[in-house]
């Protein structure tokens, strides 16, 4: 199971918690009984599905309910980064430059999931794995 | 001519009957309890706390407790407030100006307690949540999934959770929670 980080829970949560809302800063027109077929078709339907860094909506609907946005790479399913719903498109440049140094998909141990401290560094522990 | 009859109602609960205790594993139904949905932006967070007698958690995943009434963070600005004693919440709320919204979901709930040393593993086995003790502590809740329904979950005590689901899923709850605790 993929985790994906929630941005408003701040932490990893299971994949199925949360839906995939399409693809993200698709701006509706102001004006939108003036827009020419074309340009209606176009912001109705098409969508750019690259191979590569895509920009997608998110929604926590099991968990805070929030809508987000995340880049993820459509060849290897990764999750690089997520942000809240509003925040600025980040440039593929940008996104390709910081890469998490935790990310979802990379194979974190359990102790160190979903805390502040990682369990490497916690001095005493109660058992829990 | 027409005899009064007196005609006595029972409230019949989703869960009433049904408890059980499997491999030190026990599953009660909780006792009523009002229950509200609260939405709130954060500058109505003070008023609506003095309201409720209780600050309601701005941090992700955590609940506050004073009494019997419980305030569970469910998003950024929303909350479940539970209250099983004798105070209504939503009476309590009546007099905040401030813009919100709080809606009476008492009925649309029920609860099942779960408690015993396997508590989380009975859970997770369709939770898909880490529930150890340093990722899900005491006083964690969330709105989470259980098999094919949502709940709210609550860790009450280290070994107690509170599993909120809707009423009508009740029953679904319960007894995927005893198969699972036939599991552990």
């Amino acid at each position: 199971m993929l985790l994906i980080h929630c941005p408003y829970c701040q932490e990893e949560r299971p994949e199925i918690e949360f839906r995939n809302g399409g693809e993200a800063h698709i701006a509706r027109s102001t004006n939108i009984a003036g827009e020419s077929d074309e340009a209606f078709e176009s912001f109705f339907f098409i969508r750019t599905n690259p191979k590569g860094l895509v920009y997608e909506r998110w929604r926590h609907i099991h968990g805070c309910g929030r809508f987000f946005n995340a880049v993820r790479d459509s060849v290897t399913d990764k999750f690089l980064r997520v942000y809240k719903a509003g925040e600025p498109q980040p440039e593929p440049a940008e996104v390709m430059k910081t890469l998490p140094e935790h990310s979802a998909w990379e194979n974190i141990p359990p102790a160190d999931q979903n805390v502040a401290t990682p369990a490497r560094d916690r001095v005493s522990t109660d058992g829990e794995a | 001519m027409v005899e009064a009859v007196a005609i006595t109602a029972k409230r019949r609960g989703a869960l009433d009957h049904r408890s059980e205790a499997i491999n030190g594993v026990s599953l009660q139904p909780a006792k009523p309890a009002r229950r509200v949905s609260l939405r709130v932006r954060s500058d109505g967070l003070a008023p609506l706390s003095l309201a409720l007698g209780l600050d309601l958690p701005s941090k992700p995943k955590t609940s506050v407790t004073a009494n019997s009434r419980s305030a569970l963070w469910l998003g950024p600005d929303e909350w479940l407030v539970i209250d099983d004693g004798e105070g209504d919440p939503i009476a309590d709320l009546a007099g905040v100006s401030v813009l919100h919204s709080a809606v009476d979901v008492s009925h649309r709930n029920a609860a099942i307690i779960v408690s015993g040393e396997k508590a989380a593993d009975v859970i997770n086995a369709g939770c898909p949540q880490d529930l150890g003790l340093q990722a899900f502590p005491v006083g964690a809740c969330s709105r989470t999934v259980l098999g094919k329904i949502e709940i709210v979950l609550l860790r009450t005590a280290p070994d107690t959770f509170r599993v909120e689901c809707w009423r009508s899923f009740a029953d679904y709850a319960f007894s995927y929670l005893s198969d699972a605790a036939r599991g552990v």
